[in-house]
């Protein structure tokens, strides 16, 4: 028993050390001094952020990003907590299958959603903007504050609310005092979790921002072409920061994963 | 007196006759707050999906390049007849299925650690290791992957100062398989230590009470029960595979097609929207087929 304990928590290690080192790699190559990325890095330089803060292009896209991700956070927000309440509240016929479609953007690949959307913008004679790729995001963003607000919804009692109406409270008054603060951190949580998931996206982004420029499209488009990639290197650190601190805030709020809804 | 009251535009009377109207009727609360989401959903979603598959059935014009829509099945019989996209979709779903199954393999004693051994404080720590990656940029994690097999890298730099030769894993398929393998194993991690986590104690004492030894009580108890989560950890890295096109376009070096990267240039570069459609129809197929078969098996509950 000691030595699978042991060989368990040896494996652990390994896997960990598997998982983190390409992170840590990535995130030492910003402050490279040369613009060879090999490795060992020889120099040492902070010189990168300077030069990617000053690329209009960097600007342009980080701030379509930010804009991207709060747009499709608010929509995920609205939609995802009144789909839980009601799946959490009332049995009704295909609310299985109302579940199910929610998952559905997670559950199949990426690029299918992309190509759909981007079918159906063609198809209904969208023209990309901003609003094409809000909408590309929003679909795998509900699903995860519906998973954060339907896990709390389930932990609560009931009862509660029910006092509340007894109490004489409208419906008003029974959200601002009884249901938003036992929500508000699940829905907080949410909210991080689907801006961090926004904020990252790649495939879909591709197939609906048409001309326009996201961070992760704009990294991708230079990893491919070989280009800036000093420049790349400095954004990606950013990116990592940006994504890290909201799971990290949300995983304090939660202690949910945000991908499991905990029963 | 009261007549006053109620004729009087009093709107906290209005807001509570309404609430007591909706909590007589749960139904109308029911359809008021679903309408929304699932109306959203459906156009957008369901409607686009719908688009897609539609549109599997038109075919480009060969001299205009624009979508003819002629309803035919020449993309499809294509599919199947044309070896080159045989062999492309057998690959795709061979590296879904090995990285599916290494993912298992590295996941499944993590999670055990993490789940029955490690201590609370422990526990918390290495979620959040593995929640972390989960959520942080794939495009980087797979970004990193290239500079650390490139053949300046680190991973030859690690192995010559041990004395060992380069690996020359850049730009192959073995290459694309770790890679794989590792952006998806948190969503391996998390569902197989949900569900080790959520097995009673007492039936491993049951276990070693009725006389079973480590091994049996692993085999009988444990695994039967951590099966649904690997089954839903599955989803994902076989999902997540079958779809990607960047890990190929990154790592993979263009060698070797994927449906992925085939369907992104068809639309991408030939603007060959049906024919990408078709194609894309066969992830959507398996991942079908493979939800079916996963519900069967439970790993729904483990989601």
């Amino acid at each position: 028993m000691r030595g699978t304990r042991i060989g368990l928590a040896v494996w652990t290690v390994l896997v960990m050390a598997f998982l983190w080192i390409p992170i840590l790699i990535i995130m030492v190559y910003a402050f490279n001094g040369s613009v060879l990325q090999t490795w060992p890095i020889e120099s040492w330089t902070f010189h990168w952020f300077r030069v990617a803060w000053d690329e209009p292009e960097v600007r342009n896209s980080l701030w379509l990003s930010l804009k991207v991700g709060l747009a499709a956070t608010a929509i995920a927000l609205v939609l995802g907590s009144a789909a839980s309440f009601a799946i959490h509240r009332f049995s009704f016929f295909g609310r299985e299958s109302i579940s199910f479609l929610l998952l559905l953007p997670i559950a199949l690949p990426g690029i299918i959603t992309g190509m759909a959307l981007n079918s159906f913008y063609v198809f209904a004679g969208v023209s990309f903007s901003i609003w094409t790729i809000v909408i590309g995001h929003a679909t795998f963003c509900v699903v995860v504050v519906y998973n954060n607000v339907l896990a709390r919804l389930r932990r609560t009692s009931p009862s509660l609310v029910e006092a509340s109406m007894d109490l004489g409270a409208d419906g008003w008054q029974t959200f601002r005092y009884v249901i938003w603060p036992v929500l508000s951190t699940a829905l907080i949580a949410g909210g991080l979790l689907a801006f961090a998931l926004s904020f990252d996206e790649v495939i879909v982004t591709t197939f609906t921002a048409g001309a326009q420029t996201t961070l992760p499209i704009f990294i991708l488009d230079n990893i491919q072409r070989g280009q800036q990639l000093p420049v790349v290197n400095a954004v990606v650190f950013v990116v990592i920061l940006l994504t890290v601190i909201p799971v990290v805030i949300s995983q304090r709020l939660t202690h949910d994963s945000g991908l499991l809804s905990s029963r | 007196m009261t007549e006053v009251v109620e004729a009087g535009p009093s709107l906290r009377g209005a807001r509570l006759r309404l609430s007591a109207a909706l909590w007589r009727r749960p139904w109308l609360k029911a359809a008021g707050l679903l309408a929304l989401p699932v109306l959203a959903f459906l156009v957008v979603y369901v409607g686009s999906l719908a688009a897609l598959f539609v549109s599997s059935f038109w075919q480009v014009d060969a001299f205009t390049g624009k979508v003819v829509h002629d309803w035919t099945l020449d993309n499809f019989s294509t599919i199947i007849h044309d070896s080159v996209y045989r062999q492309i979709i057998l690959r795709t779903i061979l590296m879904a299925a090995a990285v599916t199954l290494t993912d298992a393999v590295l996941a499944f004693p993590l999670a055990f650690f993490m789940a029955r051994i490690a201590p609370r404080r422990l526990r918390l720590v290495l979620f959040v290791l593995v929640l972390l990656p989960l959520w942080s940029s794939y495009l980087v994690r797979i970004y990193s992957w290239r500079l650390i097999l490139a053949k300046n890298g680190a991973l030859n730099w690690a192995l010559n100062s041990i004395g060992l030769p380069d690996a020359g894993l850049a730009y192959t398929n073995t290459a694309m398989w770790i890679v794989f393998s590792y952006v998806w194993l948190p969503f391996m991690i998390l569902p197989v230590y949900a569900a080790l986590e959520r097995i009673p104690q007492n039936y491993l004492e049951a276990s070693g009470d009725l006389g079973a030894r480590g091994w049996r009580t692993f085999r009988s108890v444990i695994l039967p029960l951590a099966l649904p989560g690997v089954i839903a950890g599955s989803i994902f890295t076989f999902s997540l595979t079958l779809g990607d096109f960047i890990t190929p376009a990154l790592v993979g070096g263009g060698k070797h097609n994927f449906i992925g990267n085939v369907v992104e240039e068809q639309i991408g570069i030939n603007g060959n929207v049906p024919f990408a459609a078709a194609l894309a129809s066969v992830p959507v197929l398996v991942m079908g087929i493979y939800l079916v078969v996963a519900k069967r098996l439970g790993a729904f509950e483990a989601l």
